[in-house]
C-alpha cells in the first residue's frame, strides 16, 4: 500500500468540489485537521500530513502554520519523514523565515549520515535555500564530500558548491582544487556538476579563471571523446552522445577562450571538428551545433573558423523549424556589434521574419533589424519597418516606435525625411510613443526653418483629418501656432497648399478645445496656439479674445490659469503682446524643465537654434561635459567667490550676466549665473530660469562608446522689471569653461 | 539558472510548482496566472520560447515550454541556460515521468504530487541541471521509492508483515505434507 493514499483521498474531495467555495471549504476542513494533527505528538501519519499541507500550498492557499513541522520532520530518523520534511522546508522556507535556521543542524548531520538518500536530501535542501550562514558553516562539508564519496554524490556536492560559491563569493578559491580533481571523474554527471562549478568559479574570479586556463587542454580532451567515441547507449541522445555535457564544456571553453590567444589556439581544431561533424538535423544536434558557434565566435579563433560560424548562423535562420530561427537571431543580437557586416548580408532574411506570425521571433527581428540600420540602408529598412508598426502587436509597439525615432534621428538623409518618418510615426502609433516625443519633435521642426511652411500644412492636414492621438495633435497645434502665418499665406513650394482662411484654422484649434477626446495638455498646446495666432492673424483677433475669455472660467485649473494670463495680456499688457508671443520659447509650458542625467549618455538631442539668442555670445570652441546638472529654477544664485573661469553671457540694457561652472564630483557639475545691475534705477523680481535639453539614454540599441563626448548646451530666460516695464530676454549658452574636453 | 519549474494543465490548474528563486506566495500565484495567460495564448506551430512577462526575474528571463496533450511543461531560466538545452531537457524530464509512472497522465500528477518533486529532484537541483540520463535517474528514484516502502509505517503495516515472513530464513519446508494415506508400505527385506 503506497503511503501517500491519505493524501490522495484528500485530492479527491478537493477535485470533486464542484464550485471554488466548496473547494475553499473542503480545504479549509483539511487545513484544520492537518493543524490539530501537527499540535500532537508523534503519530504514524505524519508525512501524510506534510504532504497534505504541501498540496494545498500548490494550489495557493496559506501554509505557513507547517514550517515548524518541516523543521520537526527533518530532524526524525525517518528516512520518508525526512523526505517530506526536506521537500517542505524547500517549498515553505527560505532564508528570511527564523525556522530556516534551525534546520541547520539537521542538514548538518545529515551531510555525514551513512546512507547516501539522506545525504542527498540534505545536499539538495542546502543548494535550494542555503542562506549565507548556512553555507559559510556548512563549506568544509561540501568540499569534503567533493573529494571523498561516491559519484551520486559527488554530482549533487557539485552542485551545492555552485550554490554555496553564489551565496558567499570568497569560499570560491576553497573549492577550485576539488573542482579541477574532478575533471578526471568518469561519470558522466559528475563531469557535469565539475563543468558548471568551475564555470561558476570562473565567472567570479579572474584569477581562477587564470588557472583554469590550463585545463583546456582536458576539457577538449574530454569533449574529443564524446565527439568522436564509439555509440555509447546511456548517454546517446538521438544519436549525440550526452549533448548536455557538450554544451556546457563548451560554454566553459568559451570563457576559457574569451580574450586569450593560447587557449584560443587549443580549442580550435576541436571546434572546426565539433563544427562539421555535428549531425544538424535534429534539435540536439542544433544544441551543440549552436553552443559551438556561440564559442567561436567569442574566443580569438581564426577567421575560417569564424566564417564558417556565421555560415552555420545563416543556415539557421532559414531553416523551417522556428526554435532555431529564434536562437539564430538572438546569436546574431550578440554578434551584430561586432561583426556587423557578416549580419547585414542576412539582413534580407531578417527582415522577412518580421512578417512571421510567431510574436517571439517578431520581436527578434525587430531587436536585429533596428540594430541593422545603417546611413546606406535607412530608407528601405525604415519603409520595413513602418510597414511593421502598423501590424505589430501591442506590446511591442512603444518599443519600435522609440527605435524607429532613435533611427530616424541617427541616420536622417534629409529633414523633410526626419519630419515625414516621425509625422508617420504619430499617426500610426501616437498612442504608444513616450512623452517626451512631442519635445523632440518640437525642437526639430523649429531646426528646420525651410520646413516650415511645408510641415505647418502637412501638420494641419493631420489635424483636420484625426484629432485622437494627442502627440500627434499637441505637435500640431504648436505648430498652427507658431507657424499659422505660413498656412494662412497660402503659398509652398514643397507640397500642394492648402487655401485656409482664418477661421478654418480657428476653427480647427476650437474643434481641439472641445473635443472630449483631448487630453488636458493637448486643450493646453491649443489654447496657446490660438493665442500665438492673435499677433500673426489679422481679422479674427476679436474671436481669439472671445474664445481666450470663455476658458476663463474653464474647470480645469490649468487651462484657467493660462486663459486668465492671456486675457491680461489682452487687455493690459497688449503692447507687450507682440513681442511676449513672438519670443515663444522652446519648452512649452506643458513640459517640465529637462534634467540632464547623469555619468554616462550616449546621444544628445542638437538644441534649436530658435529666435532669441542674444547678441555677443562669446564664441567658444566646442567644450565637451557629462555630469549631473542642477536645474536653476527661479531665484537668484549667489556667486561663490571661487577661482572658477567666469565668462559673461549677457549683456543688454545695463544688466549683465556672467557664468561660471565648477566640478563638484566627477560627476556633478554646479553652474553659477550671476547678474549684475549697472543702471542707475533698481531692478526687481529678477527671475533666472534655464533648461537643457535632455539626453537620451534609454533604448539605443546598438551603444556607442560611453565616452562619446556630449555637448552640452543650455537656454536661460532672464526677466525682470525695471522702472515699471518688464523685461524679459533668452539667452543660449554653448560653451562652458571651466570644463575637460575629455567629456567626463 | 532555472528560475521556475511550472506544471499546469490548459486551464491553468497548477499541477506542479517548483521555485529556485524565493517569491511569496502570493507573488507564486500571480506568476503562476500570468505565465499561463502567456502560453495559453500561443499556437500550436509557433517557436517554443516567450519573453515579455515581468514578474520573474525583470528582463534577463525567458519560458521555454512545452505543450503535451493537456498538460503546460514551463521552464522560466535566465540567460545562462541554453535555450535548446532546455527544450531537451524538458522532454528528458517527461519521458522519464513516463518510465516512472508507466504511461504518464494528468491523474497521475495529480495524485502523486509528491513522488515528481522528488523525481523531478533528481533532474534539477537548486535552479542547476544535475543529470540527464533518464536511466540514472529512474534508478535512483526506484531505490529511494523502495527504502521510504521498507520503512513504511501503520499503513504499511500489512505489507510490512509479509515482507518480514518473506525474509525469514526458514530452512526448505515441505509443501505438501500429504497425510493422507498412512499406508506404510514396508520395504521387503533381504533375507538374511
Amino acid at each position: 500500500m503506497s503511503p501517500s493514499v491519505p493524501l490522495q483521498e484528500m485530492i479527491r474531495a478537493i477535485r470533486s468540489a464542484r464550485t471554488q467555495c466548496e473547494e475553499r471549504g473542503v480545504i479549509q476542513r483539511e487545513c484544520a485537521a492537518i493543524r490539530a494533527q501537527f499540535r500532537q505528538s508523534d503519530n504514524g501519519g505524519r508525512s501524510h500530513n506534510l504532504a497534505k499541507l504541501l498540496y494545498v500550498h500548490m494550489l495557493g492557499y496559506p501554509a505557513h502554520f507547517g514550517q515548524m513541522e518541516c523543521v520537526r520532520m527533518i530532524a526524525s530518523p525517518r528516512y520518508s519523514e525526512k523526505r517530506v520534511g526536506y521537500l517542505g522546508a524547500m517549498m515553505l522556507l527560505d532564508e528570511k523565515q527564523d525556522a530556516s535556521l534551525l534546520i541547520t543542524n539537521s542538514i548538518k548531520n545529515d551531510l555525514s549520515h551513512s546512507n547516501q538518500y539522506v545525504q542527498s536530501l540534505a545536499l539538495c535542501t542546502l543548494a535550494c535555500m542555503g542562506s549565507a550562514e548556512m553555507c559559510r558553516d556548512l563549506a568544509p562539508e561540501i568540499d569534503r564530500l567533493l573529494r571523498a564519496s561516491n559519484s551520486y554524490i559527488k554530482k549533487k556536492a557539485a552542485l551545492c558548491a555552485v550554490h554555496i560559491v553564489r551565496k558567499v563569493h570568497d569560499l570560491g578559491e576553497m573549492f577550485a582544487p576539488a573542482a579541477r580533481s574532478l575533471l578526471s571523474e568518469k561519470n558522466h554527471g559528475v563531469l557535469h556538476g565539475a563543468v558548471v562549478l568551475i564555470t561558476e568559479l570562473c565567472e567570479r574570479n579572474l584569477e581562477t579563471l587564470e588557472k583554469f586556463r590550463k585545463a583546456v587542454p582536458d576539457l577538449v580532451q574530454i569533449m574529443k571523446g564524446l565527439v568522436i567515441s564509439g555509440y555509447s547507449p546511456e548517454h546517446d541522445v538521438a544519436g549525440i552522445s550526452d549533448p548536455f555535457l557538450q554544451v556546457r564544456i563548451l560554454r566553459l571553453l568559451r570563457i576559457l577562450g574569451h580574450n586569450n590567444e593560447a587557449a584560443s589556439d587549443a580549442m580550435n581544431d576541436l571546434l572546426a571538428q565539433v563544427a562539421t561533424n555535428t549531425d544538424s538535423t535534429k534539435t540536439v544536434g542544433n544544441a551543440v551545433l549552436y553552443e559551438t558557434v556561440l564559442t567561436v565566435l567569442d574566443i580569438k579563433s581564426e577567421s575560417g573558423l569564424r566564417v564558417l560560424a556565421v555560415n552555420i548562423l545563416g543556415r539557421f535562420l532559414l531553416n523551417n523549424d522556428r526554435n532555431i530561427r529564434y536562437i539564430a537571431m538572438i546569436s546574431l543580437q550578440k554578434i551584430v556589434g561586432t561583426d556587423h557586416n557578416a549580419v547585414q548580408r542576412h539582413r534580407g532574411t531578417i527582415v522577412d521574419c518580421l512578417k512571421d506570425q510567431d510574436a517571439s521571433v517578431k520581436r527578434r527581428a525587430l531587436d536585429l533589424s533596428l540594430a541593422l540600420v545603417s546611413a546606406s540602408n535607412i530608407r528601405s529598412m525604415m519603409k520595413e519597418l513602418l510597414i511593421f508598426l502598423s501590424s505589430c502587436p501591442l506590446e511591442l509597439r512603444s518599443q519600435a516606435a522609440s527605435g524607429i525615432f532613435i533611427a530616424a534621428e541617427r541616420y536622417a538623409p534629409s529633414q523633410r525625411w526626419h519630419i515625414d518618418t516621425i509625422l508617420h510615426v504619430l499617426t500610426t502609433a501616437g498612442g504608444d510613443v513616450r512623452d517626451e516625443t512631442v519635445p523632440n519633435l518640437i525642437q526639430l521642426i523649429t531646426n528646420a526653418s525651410e520646413l516650415h511652411c511645408y510641415t505647418v500644412h502637412k501638420l494641419y492636414r493631420a489635424l483636420l483629418t484625426d484629432i485622437s492621438q494627442q502627440s500627434l495633435v499637441q505637435v500640431a497645434c504648436w505648430c498652427i501656432g507658431e507657424y499659422g502665418d505660413l498656412l494662412l499665406r497660402g503659398e509652398c513650394q514643397e507640397t500642394e497648399p492648402v487655401q485656409v482662411s482664418e477661421d478654418d484654422v480657428l476653427d480647427a484649434l476650437e474643434t481641439v478645445l472641445q473635443s472630449h477626446m483631448s487630453s488636458p495638455a493637448t486643450r493646453g498646446f491649443a489654447l496657446t496656439a490660438t493665442m500665438k495666432l492673435s499677433t500673426r492673424i489679422t481679422d479674427n483677433v476679436d474671436r481669439i479674445r472671445s474664445i481666450v475669455s470663455i476658458y476663463g472660467s474653464c474647470i480645469d485649473v490649468e487651462l484657467q490659469q493660462r486663459a486668465v494670463e492671456y486675457n491680461a495680456l489682452f487687455k493690459k499688457y497688449d503692447h507687450m503682446r507682440l513681442s511676449a508671443l513672438l519670443l515663444c520659447l522652446f519648452f512649452p509650458q506643458v513640459c517640465d524643465l529637462l534634467d540632464l542625467l547623469g555619468g554616462s549618455e550616449e546621444t544628445l538631442q542638437p538644441s534649436p537654434a530658435a529666435g532669441g539668442t542674444a547678441p555677443g555670445l562669446p564664441a567658444n570652441t566646442a567644450s565637451t561635459a557629462g555630469g549631473d546638472l542642477l536645474d536653476l529654477l527661479g531665484g537668484l544664485e549667489p556667486a561663490p567667490l571661487t577661482p572658477a573661469p567666469t565668462v559673461q553671457v549677457y549683456e543688454k540694457d545695463g544688466v549683465t550676466l556672467t557664468m561660471s561652472c565648477e566640478k563638484q564630483s566627477a560627476t556633478g557639475l554646479t553652474v553659477t549665473l550671476t547678474a549684475s545691475n549697472s543702471t542707475e534705477s533698481d531692478i526687481s523680481s529678477l527671475t533666472l530660469q534655464a533648461a537643457v535639453p535632455k539626453v537620451c539614454n534609454e533604448d539605443t540599441l546598438v551603444t556607442d562608446k560611453l565616452t562619446a563626448p556630449v555637448n552640452l548646451k543650455m537656454r536661460v530666460r532672464i526677466s525682470y522689471s525695471s522702472q515699471g516695464s518688464a523685461f524679459q530676454d533668452t539667452i543660449q549658452i554653448d560653451a562652458f569653461p571651466g570644463l575637460s574636453a575629455a567629456g567626463h | 539558472m532555472i528560475k521556475a519549474i511550472l506544471i499546469f494543465n490548459n486551464h491553468g490548474k497548477p499541477r506542479l510548482i517548483r521555485f529556485y528563486q524565493y517569491f511569496a506566495e502570493d507573488m507564486q500565484q500571480q506568476i503562476i496566472r500570468e505565465t499561463f495567460h502567456l502560453v495559453s495564448k500561443r499556437d500550436d506551430n509557433v517557436c517554443n520560447f516567450l519573453e515579455g512577462g515581468s514578474l520573474i526575474g525583470g528582463s534577463d528571463y525567458k519560458l521555454i515550454y512545452r505543450h503535451y496533450a493537456t498538460l503546460y511543461f514551463v521552464f522560466c531560466v535566465d540567460s545562462s541556460e541554453s535555450e535548446l538545452g532546455i527544450l531537451d531537457l524538458i522532454q528528458v524530464f517527461v519521458e522519464t515521468l513516463d518510465k516512472c509512472f508507466e504511461n504518464v497522465c494528468e491523474l497521475d500528477l495529480i495524485f502523486h504530487m509528491d513522488k515528481v518533486h522528488y523525481i523531478l529532484q533528481e533532474v534539477v537541483m537548486g535552479g542547476m541541471v544535475l543529470e540527464t540520463n533518464m536511466n540514472e535517474i529512474t534508478t535512483q528514484v526506484d531505490v529511494q521509492n523502495r527504502m521510504e516502502k521498507s520503512e513504511g509505517g501503520l499503513s504499511a503495516a500489512p505489507a510490512r508483515a509479509v515482507s518480514a515472513v518473506k525474509n525469514m530464513n526458514l530452512p526448505e519446508i515441505p509443501r505438501n505434507i500429504n497425510i493422507g494415506d498412512i499406508n506404510i508400505k514396508v520395504p521387503s527385506l533381504s533375507p538374511f
